[in-house]
């Protein structure tokens, strides 16, 4: 196997005894990344600071002051500033931006000595479910229909993270959620993606989209990788004022695989309309495994789910409009060049008509409209009363005693890139339907791959866990995994 | 509740983004769909319910009110479209 196929588990027990080095890891991803341009997935690749942090994670390594990440080669989303390297959340508007500052969930991933390759591609401002609105264009899935060559979506926001560690550009990458932007690009490329409860990564350092939903969280090839990731991502952080106080636990130690006397929720609002036949088949194969592996398996409402949507696309879409109101041309970013006689008004106006892509655009003058006098009651402070009772859906079921929630991840395999250009914004929106509801409420998710659809594409699972108790959410996910036996890759068709 | 051009072009300029005369109909037709899909939320009984303003019941932390960070004014400007003599430059703004 070469190096950059190495789940994270397996290069820290080859790093451990001496069989390889992290330059060795490192380099084989800078090669797999060099012969894969054509994805597009890395926007930049930072070759001499990846040298450099592996060399420095070989001599800790040899010092025997290793963690489970010392060593590991891996990519960063876009949204994360990382000192002095571009970071532009794949808008035009913060074209040439470098921060002089270290996001915290990557601060705490180098001071676990992983190594950084580079920057990955993603939605513009994390806000899309194919990729399609980054300035860089959108990256590339390394998979395919059965005999086409069509290029197909990897998903979005996060779908650059999960081009990369499909295609094996790198062992794990980091990701942001907002409304399923880990989870639908993981299921869309048949590997894992972690969303942990709302507050246990900062979001310091993050480009914020839509500040109550968004979360960080690992994008790897196995449920145990998932659990080493978060493990060092984690932790309360004084700059995020939202950050969890609590003990970050060892993620690992709770991957038994014995889920015996859990009980698991199937909710029956999931069953939408419009879902394809694959996925519906595909739950209802990952329950009996379920079932089969000891859990208790009981049915479960949650009334507001068809709610979910419309109040998603109200608060998120309001809090993007007030963070992203920093781009003004001044601080940072793009600025417009002004004809004589145009002032300070003009110059927002124009600066962020050129530098937001139309997505961004329609979301924050959505999000405006939504706030503005006189619609703010009938919409925003609506939707955030639906959101509470969204939330209470989910406690209800927690309280009584279900452990985990299985649902699908997404309603539909990915589709070719282009497949929904002329497709309404509510149409794209409805992608979400499974994902929206976790952000809302603030809880963590889990999405495993489970299958393949008729066309031989990744199709997955989400398990949806009680607040904070990840450890026992990825012991479950880690049971589903075992039970799926999911081993299938993208033929390497890009080299 | 449709939205009319007058209204798209009052939600451009709330949002300081530009957008020629000629694209309001269609940025109406566009917001008013995505509202359409919105309206779904008045079915909803909401009634004593109270808004949802912090996803975890955490209370949030508090700190000593010190300064804890500054004397940055080169990491804050390096980035500015126009820096000069120290300052963020922009158009003339009082006449």
């Amino acid at each position: 196997m070469a190096l950059n196929e190495l789940t994270i588990a397996q290069a820290r027990d080859l790093l451990a005894k001496g069989e390889v080095t992290s330059a060795d890891l490192t380099e084989a991803c800078l090669t797999a990344i060099e012969s894969a341009t054509t994805l597009n997935a890395v926007t930049t690749v930072t070759a001499d600071k990846a040298r450099e942090m592996a060399k420095a994670a070989d001599a800790r390594i040899s010092a025997g002051d290793a963690t489970a990440m010392t060593g590991i080669p891996l990519g960063i989303k876009d949204l994360f500033a990382v000192e002095d390297v571009p970071t532009q959340a794949a808008s035009n508007i913060l074209g040439g931006f470098k921060p002089r500052y270290e996001s915290t969930v990557t601060r705490n991933l180098w001071a676990s000595g992983a190594v950084m390759l580079g920057k990955l591609n993603m939605d513009e401002f994390a806000m899309g479910s194919s990729n399609e609105s980054s300035a860089y264009g959108p990256a590339i899935s390394p998979w395919r229909e059965d005999g086409s060559d069509a290029a197909i979506t990897p998903g979005g926001s996060s779908g650059g993270s999960a081009a990369a560690v499909a295609a094996d550009l790198c062992l794990a990458a980091t990701g942001t959620d907002t409304g399923g932007s880990i989870r639908q690009p993981a299921a869309f490329t048949g590997t894992v993606g972690l969303k942990p409860t709302y507050g246990r990564c900062s979001r310091w350092g993050i480009v914020a989209f839509a500040s109550s939903l968004d979360q960080a969280g690992p994008m790897t090839k196995t449920v145990r990788d998932a659990a080493i990731m978060l493990g060092a991502m984690a932790g309360h952080d004084p700059m995020d004022s939202t950050s969890a106080d609590l003990p970050v636990p060892d993620f690992e130690a709770a991957l038994t695989g014995d889920i015996r006397g859990k009980k698991i929720g199937i909710p029956r609002e999931y069953r939408v309309e419009g879902m394809s036949a694959s996925v519906d088949t595909l739950w209802a194969e990952g329950t009996a495994k379920l079932r089969d592996a000891g859990a208790e398996v009981v049915d479960i409402s949650l009334p507001h789910t068809k709610h979910a949507l419309p109040t998603y696309y109200i608060i998120a879409p309001a809090e993007a409009s007030s963070n992203l109101s920093r781009y003004d041309g001044v601080k940072y970013g793009h600025r417009a060049t002004l004809s004589a006689g145009e002032g300070i008004n003009d110059m927002y106006e124009k600066t962020r008509a050129e530098g937001f892509g139309p997505e961004v655009q329609r979301r924050v003058m959505l999000g405006a409209y939504v706030l503005s006098a006189g619609y703010y009651d009938a919409y925003y402070k609506k939707a955030q009363r639906v959101r509470a009772l969204i939330k209470q859906d989910f406690e209800a079921v927690f309280a009584d005693g279900v452990d985990a929630i299985l649902a699908p991840a997404t309603p539909s395999p990915a589709w070719q890139l282009g497949a929904m250009k002329s497709a309404d914004p509510v149409e794209m929106y409805l992608q979400d339907v499974f994902t929206v509801t976790l952000n809302l409420a603030g809880l963590p998710g889990i999405s495993v791959p489970a299958g393949l659809s008729s066309k031989g594409l990744p199709l997955g699972l989400q398990l949806i866990g009680r607040p904070f108790e990840e450890a026992d959410l990825l012991n479950t996910a880690y049971a589903l995994e075992q039970a799926t036996g999911f081993s299938a890759k993208a033929d390497k068709w890009w080299t | 509740m449709a939205i009319d051009t007058d209204t798209a072009r009052r939600v451009a300029h709330l949002a300081r983004i530009r957008v020629a005369e000629d694209d309001l109909p269609a940025l109406a037709t566009e917001l008013s769909s995505v509202l359409a899909f919105m309206e779904q939320l008045s079915e909803v009984d909401t009634d004593g319910v109270e808004p949802m303003t912090a996803v975890s019941p955490m209370p949030l932390k508090r700190r000593d009110d010190v300064i804890t960070d500054g004397d940055r004014q080169p990491d804050i400007l390096a980035n500015a479209p126009d820096a000069r003599e120290g300052f963020m430059a922009v158009p003339k703004v009082v006449e």
